[in-house]
């Protein structure tokens, strides 16, 4: 294994991010105080409990959720498009690396922003909302898994993104809509009957379910089966990476 | 193609390539690079050397065919393969934010060599690149952007390097310190491929030349005996006094009248034993045509590289 390739890709990419410390992490904590200012303060306090939840409390695991899936995204697609973009790339694809070391230093690097940047919010949404944490060590499994799964998910879109355009399209167009009508806001029961079958059909819906179970104990939907999609999810974005670099689809053709 | 080396350090077979629309960059090459020789791949734009070095590197997969790298399969083996080759661009692909000193660093880690700032120090002052270490590649010129990509190639301590137009954009001084790098590095031990458009260099430089055209290498050939081979040499004969038209006693002899009707040219071929010009030189005194000045001129690689692109493909030998 090349391990010291590994670490050169990782560091490559946290240096990165160090050189946009507020792109990166400070934006985006700013912007989720904001969400509990407004809606877990000013709009929260009218609003009644959920599941003996209060309203502030909880919007963090779906708040936290909404940041975890954007920036995980985010980051691994443009670590990827960029030297795609800049042609830098030549250097990745002439090393002596497998798609399997490359994964685990662009998407470990993606992921591990992600995660700090959740632990981040997490530490901010205290502040101004107290909460509790009822089964840490879930919490911070399903933290790393969803960071993980949607670093890996971003790491694809910034393979096939052939435009700047493309690279923000996805996240956009697919992933905010499917966040903010997952469950981050509300719980999937506060919707009509018609509505509960429907949004099952949207992943984002098992996530925040779950990782919200990890702190209340309250979960739209069963645990097993929130941790069984994002499985599922995981290993279908690991087929496609496997599929792209044994194929050399768009990058070494 | 294939040379008499016993072991090439690189040994490619059929090698094929035929890009998604259906254009064919590289037709059956076969080719073998001599460990430690500099080897100069000349073609005009287009002709695929840039496809045939990228599928050697791995940075483009071969529609068909094998290649080996110091004795690694370039696919089944492609880490060992990878480890030994270093790469310089033809463009200045950088990583514009970084500074010198970490892209260099980064670069050694990624062919899976452990960090020695003692050797990649020799390497940034050897490219005079040392007090530039801190800087910002963004903030280089051209040229020292060019030699970044020398020192990025070089930090993995390769044992073959792969020069992809490196004289490109780049002024007189950073090319003569390229090249005496090069020989350096071959003193070394080192086994360099280069393409370059400046075919004086390749003739100053090169072991070996390989010409490729339309995807097709037409030619590898050592290069003073492709020079002796395909070159020609010309006598020209400045006469005192001008001629109309070339004596019908002379008709067997090879020779054109300048246009000015002031000098005889005699084109022999450098590979016979025999130039014939002592009995040409009597054949003009038998028809009494008397010269002032002789002057004899070789042909270049340059011209016999446009011969050999320029020539229909069963004409070649």
């Amino acid at each position: 294994m090349n391990i010291y390739g590994i670490r050169a890709i990782y560091h490559f990419e946290m240096a990165r991010t160090f050189r946009t410390l507020w792109e990166s992490i400070a934006a985006p904590v700013l912007t989720t105080s904001l969400y509990f200012i407004v809606f877990g303060k000013a709009i929260g306090s009218r609003m009644g409990d959920i599941d003996s939840v209060s309203y502030g409390a909880f919007i963090i695991p779906g708040l936290v959720m909404l940041n975890l899936l954007n920036e995980s995204i985010s980051n691994a697609s443009f670590g990827i498009y960029m030297p795609k973009w800049a042609g830098t790339i030549y250097e990745l694809l002439s090393a002596p690396v497998s798609w399997a070391e490359v994964l685990l230093g662009y998407v470990g690097a993606a992921a591990t922003k992600s995660v700090v940047l959740g632990l981040l919010i997490l530490g901010t949404a205290r502040l101004f909302v107290p909460y509790e944490i009822a089964h840490p060590l879930w919490m911070v499994a399903f933290l790393l898994l969803t960071a993980v799964t949607f670093s890996l998910f971003g790491f694809i879109i910034g393979l096939w993104a052939d435009s700047f355009q493309k690279l923000q399209v996805v996240p956009m167009l697919v992933v905010t809509p499917l966040t903010f009508l997952g469950g981050a806001f509300y719980s999937v029961n506060m919707l009509p009957p018609l509505w509960q079958k429907i949004t099952l059909f949207n992943p984002v819906v098992y996530l925040i379910s779950g990782f919200r179970w990890s702190f209340y104990g309250i979960a739209d939907v069963n645990v097993a089966i929130s941790i069984g999609m994002t499985f599922g999810f995981l290993i279908i974005c690991l087929a496609f990476v496997w599929w792209v670099f044994k194929t050399g689809y768009k990058i070494r053709n | 193609m294939n040379s008499d080396n016993p072991d090439p350090i690189i040994f490619v077979r059929g090698v094929n390539k035929t890009y998604p629309g259906g254009f064919q960059a590289l037709k059956n090459i076969d080719l073998d690079i001599k460990r430690g020789e500099i080897f100069a791949l000349l073609g005009p734009n287009g002709a695929g050397k840039t496809t045939l070095i990228s599928i050697i590197c791995g940075i483009v997969n071969a529609t068909s065919g094998t290649i080996t790298a110091d004795g690694h399969d370039t696919v089944r083996d492609y880490r060992a393969a990878r480890a030994s080759i270093g790469l310089v661009p033809q463009e200045l692909h950088t990583d514009a934010f970084e500074s010198v000193w970490a892209t260099i660093k980064f670069s050694r880690g990624l062919f899976g060599k452990a960090p020695n700032a003692a050797y990649l120090e020799k390497v940034l002052r050897d490219l005079s690149l040392w007090d530039k270490r801190d800087q910002k590649i963004m903030a280089l010129s051209g040229g020292m952007k060019r030699r970044v990509l020398i020192a990025k190639a070089l930090a993995h301590e390769p044992t073959i390097l792969f020069l992809d137009e490196p004289s490109a954009g780049v002024d007189v001084e950073l090319r003569h310190d390229m090249w005496r790098m090069v020989h350096g590095l071959r003193a070394q031990g080192t086994t360099i491929i280069l393409t370059t458009h400046y075919i004086e260099e390749a003739e100053d430089m090169a072991d070996r030349i390989g010409v490729i055209n339309k995807g097709e290498l037409i030619v590898v050939e050592d290069k003073e005996r492709l020079m002796r081979k395909l070159g020609k040499k010309q006598l020209a004969l400045v006469l005192r006094k001008p001629m109309a038209s070339i004596p019908a006693g002379l008709n067997a002899w090879p020779l054109t009248l300048s246009d000015d009707g002031q000098a005889l040219i005699y084109s022999f071929d450098t590979q016979k034993e025999e130039s014939g010009i002592a009995e040409l030189l009597r054949a003009l005194g038998e028809h009494g045509i008397d010269f002032k000045d002789l002057q004899s001129t070789e042909s270049s690689l340059e011209d016999i590289f446009v011969s050999l692109v320029h020539k229909p493909m069963g004409a070649r030998e």
